[in-house]
């Protein structure tokens, strides 16, 4: 059973994301790039289900730049067995993203698409879900544990109320949250070998794919800044400041 | 006009109290506002939808298909209501954020996601980065504009209206290739961390799993829910359930206490809505000082007890 596993190159959580002064969007020239985190918990769990012998083959998939070669290079250190590099310079929204993979995933006849929740730059929270919609088949969003049996899987959701689980017939989609797993640290001898795996190369023309319309971004902004407060010296001080602010 | 539809969401089958948020953000960009509300029974949530202020009317669209929100079940028939609203609006939950893409997806339309203002019935601010850059985005008007609604930037509308409520059926084919099995409720007597008014969160500095019990008993006396940083959850100290951050979760707090906490980036940029910081670090260097209204430098081994002892 093959899966396909979405990769996002995004800026890293690490970075202090800085919003240009014209308002153009967000600083990314010269800063250090990774693979989407909740990406990694979906890479991650294809490959300890193809450990337990739940799957036969990991291809990973992302759309994006020459830069882009690089995340998937990590996909495939992680233990991705091919690649699938969707070369797009522009801006590409969630709707079209999700026509690719849609695209990808029938061409491949995978059975599993897993990607991360979100990804931590624009925060859409929507491909995997339009992925499903497009292809007319289950999700399962928000995963905290997942099994596959058979032509089913058993997939345990993190929502507002506490664990949903859910039982979905295959394909489906599998959207990963945070405590899935905790990703592999990648090593040296799985990084050289990912070197010499295969990156395939196509163009959203390749999976009949049309951009179509988009949300315009009229201008990015920062946050307001919040104002350094008052430093107490006491926990006396500290609990009248409270009082006084109705806090406790 | 803007004719707009607010996707409700039933908890313990009662009315969710974001539905009332959704409102609010619905009345911002101004229109006639339908609620519907999906489930098996659900008239006791459609008679508090129909109190919320500017509502005019409550669509009830109940079946035995409908019992558990399964966005697969619940997506074919969103589309098919949607005919002829402008607007299709969701809560910001994870009911909202699973639901609202299958819709948008099926009607070929970009969704916006986490409206955090409405200038206008197509122009909307939403947070991207962790909230570290607000976007400004158009959306094209027609056939549908598809949303999720950041509940944190709202407030509820009140509640002295009378809509009328009227039932509604489906005929959209439904797939079957989805199945409920089991909500399992969390147990936890302590507020959820997403939700509570109050949260207080433990770092690294606390050294051990044993040592987060101070931070729990002050969490209780406060009636707080408890979080963590990054660095304490890597630690092994909690579970990654309780990260607060931008890879875990974002909140909004009225008051949010820091214990040990250093303030990386990543931690503050799911703290920043709080509306008040509390920060004890025995480090007066720290980052979290930045952010924090009320710093106390100190070991939070001797300030935090002491702190639950004289509230």
């Amino acid at each position: 059973m093959k899966a396909l596993v979405s990769v996002k190159r995004v800026v890293d959580y690490n970075v202090r994301v800085q919003v240009k002064s014209d308002g153009s969007g967000v600083i990314t020239e010269g800063v250090k790039h990774s693979m989407n985190p909740f990406d990694e918990i979906a890479m991650e769990e294809a490959v300890r289900l193809k450990e337990k012998g739940k799957l036969t083959e990991i291809v990973a998939i992302t759309i994006g730049g020459a830069k882009n070669e690089e995340t998937l290079r990590s996909a495939l250190a992680f233990g991705a067995d091919r690649a699938i590099h969707i070369k797009e310079e522009g801006d590409v929204q969630p709707l079209t993203a999700a026509r690719a993979f849609a695209a990808a995933l029938k061409k491949e006849g995978a059975q599993v698409f897993f990607a991360g929740k979100q990804a931590i730059d624009d925060d859409a929270n929507q491909t995997g879900q339009m992925v499903a919609a497009l292809l007319d088949i289950a999700q399962a969003t928000f995963a905290s544990k997942v099994e596959l049996d058979g032509g089913k899987a058993v997939v345990t959701r993190e929502v507002d109320a506490g664990l949903e689980t859910l039982e979905v017939d295959l394909p489906a989609v599998i959207t990963t949250d945070l405590r899935l797993n905790e990703p592999r640290y990648l090593k040296l001898p799985d990084i050289m070998k990912a070197k010499k795996k295969p990156i395939e190369t196509v163009t959203f023309a390749d999976l009949g794919v049309e951009k179509g319309a988009a949300l315009t971004i009229s201008k990015t902004s920062a946050p307001p800044k919040r104002s350094k407060g008052i430093m107490v010296k006491t926990v006396d001080e500290l609990v009248s400041a409270l009082k006084s602010k109705g806090l406790v | 006009m803007s004719k707009i539809l607010v996707i409700g969401e039933i908890s313990d089958g009662k009315l969710n109290s974001g539905t009332a948020k959704v409102v609010a953000a619905a009345a911002q960009i101004k229109g006639d506002i339908t609620v519907a509300l999906f489930g098996a029974d659900v008239s006791a949530a459609a008679a508090d939808a129909a109190k919320l202020d500017g509502v005019s009317k409550v669509l009830k669209i109940e079946s035995a298909a409908n019992a558990n929100p399964l966005a697969a079940v619940y997506a074919p028939q969103i589309v098919e209501l949607a005919a002829g609203y402008s607007h299709v609006l969701f809560p910001g939950t994870a009911f909202g954020k699973d639901t609202a893409p299958r819709v948008a997806a099926k009607l070929g339309v970009q969704q916006v996601s986490d409206i955090m203002v409405a200038h206008s019935p197509t122009s909307f601010d939403r947070p991207t980065y962790a909230g570290n850059a607000i976007v400004t985005v158009e959306a094209p008007a027609a056939p549908a504009i598809v949303a999720t609604v950041r509940l944190a930037s709202f407030t509820a509308v009140g509640s002295s209206a009378n809509a009328a409520i009227e039932s509604a059926s489906s005929s959209a084919a439904l797939p079957s290739h989805t199945r409920f099995v089991k909500l399992e409720a969390q147990k936890s007597e302590r507020p959820d961390l997403q939700a509570a008014a109050r949260v207080v969160s433990g770092g690294r500095a606390l050294g051990s799993s044993d040592a987060f019990k101070i931070i729990y008993s002050l969490a209780d006396k406060m009636g707080a829910a408890v979080g963590a940083s990054r660095a304490a959850v890597d630690s092994g100290y909690v579970p990654n359930d309780m990260q607060v951050g931008q890879t875990g979760k974002i909140i909004a707090p009225e008051l949010y206490v820091a214990a040990g906490i250093s303030g990386a980036i990543q931690h503050l940029a799911g703290i920043k809505d709080a509306r008040t910081i509390v920060a004890i670090n025995k480090d007066a260097e720290a980052p979290i000082f930045e952010v924090a209204d009320f710093g106390l430098v100190a070991d939070l081994f001797t300030a935090v007890p002491e702190l639950e002892g004289k509230l």
